[in-house]
């Protein structure tokens, strides 16, 4: 579950609205709202990458104020993919399974299975540096599903897809969070994310303020 | 100023240094008779400056890499009470003269704690304080470069990095190490070359004893000083040719530590 309880950020002048929003265990959130309206910087707070200036963040019932990114156990997909470029896709898929020291099997056995279901079993080992923006998304999203996170940030992970291969993550998402009940935060401007079935959408209405 | 004079203007001011630098190779170059180079190179004096110029250069770029990697790092990415002071301190050796590090270096080694060390490792008028000159000097070259390797790359990358479990010291020697890993070899092969040409400090340090702590640099003054120029540019032409081969290595390495 996350739970932010009127969370407020500051950036310069602008100052982001106290904001309280609650994604229960297993429910998939798609937060809309205005360009520039402070969705990205909500699931920055959530991952860890910025702290809030007020309010608490609740994920799984435990305050993570003082926790570093590395403690909070949630997968997230920024807008940008961000890969590690001087790394193949498979080590960018079997990043966060490195870092948990799981063996090389293991491991090996998971990036094969999350290759096949994004479709990327044919590029696991080309650099993450030459890859195209759809298949880098992909492999963003893969890095962050292949640990099996309970919570699931995702900031437009499919813009950049052709409206098959959209349907077909879309589809994979649900089926993940169906299946082992992740709770999803989903940011996305796509109608088809929006009206998909078992989601629950919430618009931002309050924005960045300017301070005086 | 019409855009034809401001760019005949630009190029004759711009290509001055150049100019200047190719006309130093020339009469390095033109002053020399190569063919006796061969015979200088036999002499035994040389040759043991030679191998210990190269030697104590690695060993010294070790230690500056080694102190420089974790200190540009810190000064790249963390924000913490007393950064200030540690940025002034290493930006000051390089505004030094680098005589007075070298006598700054002489009178630490006899402090209480500069005599405990030598009383260990014996360090001036020897080789390790060879050593201890140029990697003083490399250091704060090699800080200076890596920080800005360091600060050239994305702190999201990092963050991400750890948002998937990775420890700070997974991520630093996963992600962070291998993006910066040209900067870092273009960092070390120019703090290399720098420790290969130290003059000033080696000299105070270690003084210049024929076959014992006479390195290249030193050994073209000790030539000059005894009137045997040829055995100088010698030696002055090796040093251009390794600088020369350095500069090539690294504008392949990492272009933007080479300024191109």
């Amino acid at each position: 579950m996350i739970e932010l309880k009127n969370v407020q950020a500051r950036m310069g002048r602008f100052e982001l609205s106290p904001t309280t929003l609650t994604v229960k265990r297993g429910e998939q959130v798609i937060l809309t709202g205005p360009t520039g309206c402070g969705k990205s910087t909500l699931l920055e707070l959530i991952a860890g990458f910025a702290k809030p200036t007020a309010g608490r963040i609740l994920l799984a019932g435990r305050e993570v104020a003082g926790l570093n990114p590395s403690e909070r156990g949630l997968g997230y997909v920024p807008q940008e993919p961000t890969l590690f470029r001087t790394m193949t896709v498979a080590e960018n898929l079997g990043f966060a399974l490195a870092a948990r020291g799981r063996s090389k099997a293991d491991i090996a056995r998971r990036v094969g299975e999350i290759a096949e279901q994004l479709g990327l079993a044919e590029l696991l080992s080309r650099s993450a540096a030459h890859l195209s923006g759809g298949e880098a998304q992909r492999t963003a999203l893969g890095r962050a599903l292949a640990f099996e996170p309970t919570i699931l940030l995702l900031d437009e992970p499919f813009h950049a897809q052709d409206d098959d291969r959209r349907q077909q993550l879309r589809e994979l998402v649900q089926s993940d969070r169906v299946a082992r009940g992740t709770t999803i935060l989903h940011v996305s401007h796509s109608l088809g994310d929006q009206t998909a079935e078992g989601v629950r959408k919430v618009r931002l209405r309050d924005c960045w303020k300017e301070t005086s | 100023m019409t855009d034809r004079i401001f760019l005949i203007v630009l190029t004759i001011l711009g290509s001055a240094y150049a100019a200047l630098v190719a006309a130093l190779l020339y009469a390095d170059v033109a002053a020399m008779d190569t063919s006796r180079l061969p015979s200088l190179f036999r002499d035994d004096d040389l040759r043991s400056a030679l191998i210990l110029s190269l030697t104590t250069a690695v060993v010294s770029t070790t230690l500056a890499m080694l102190l420089a990697v974790p200190a540009a790092y810190l000064l790249a990415r963390s924000r913490f009470a007393g950064r200030g002071v540690i940025e002034f301190l290493v930006d000051v050796p390089p505004t030094l003269p680098p005589t007075v590090i070298g006598l700054s270096l002489l009178l630490l080694l006899r402090t209480g704690v500069g005599r405990e060390v030598s009383q260990i490792i014996p360090i001036a008028y020897e080789v390790p304080g060879i050593i201890l000159a140029q990697a003083t000097v490399g250091t704060a070259v090699a800080i200076r470069l890596l920080r800005s390797t360091f600060e050239q790359l994305s702190p999201r990358t990092e963050l991400l990095a750890r948002s998937l479990g990775a420890s700070r010291w997974f991520a630093f020697r996963k992600v962070v190490l291998p993006e910066a890993s040209r900067g870092i070899v273009a960092a070390a092969t120019l703090t290399w070359a720098k420790a290969l040409g130290e003059f000033g400090p080696v000299l105070i340090v270690a003084g210049i004893t024929r076959g014992k702590t006479e390195v290249l640099s030193t050994a073209i003054y000790l030539e000059l000083s005894v009137g045997r120029l040829e055995s100088a540019l010698a030696i002055a032409l090796v040093l251009v040719l390794i600088a020369a081969t350095v500069t090539a290595g690294v504008r392949r390495l990492a272009p933007a530590a080479a300024g191109s």
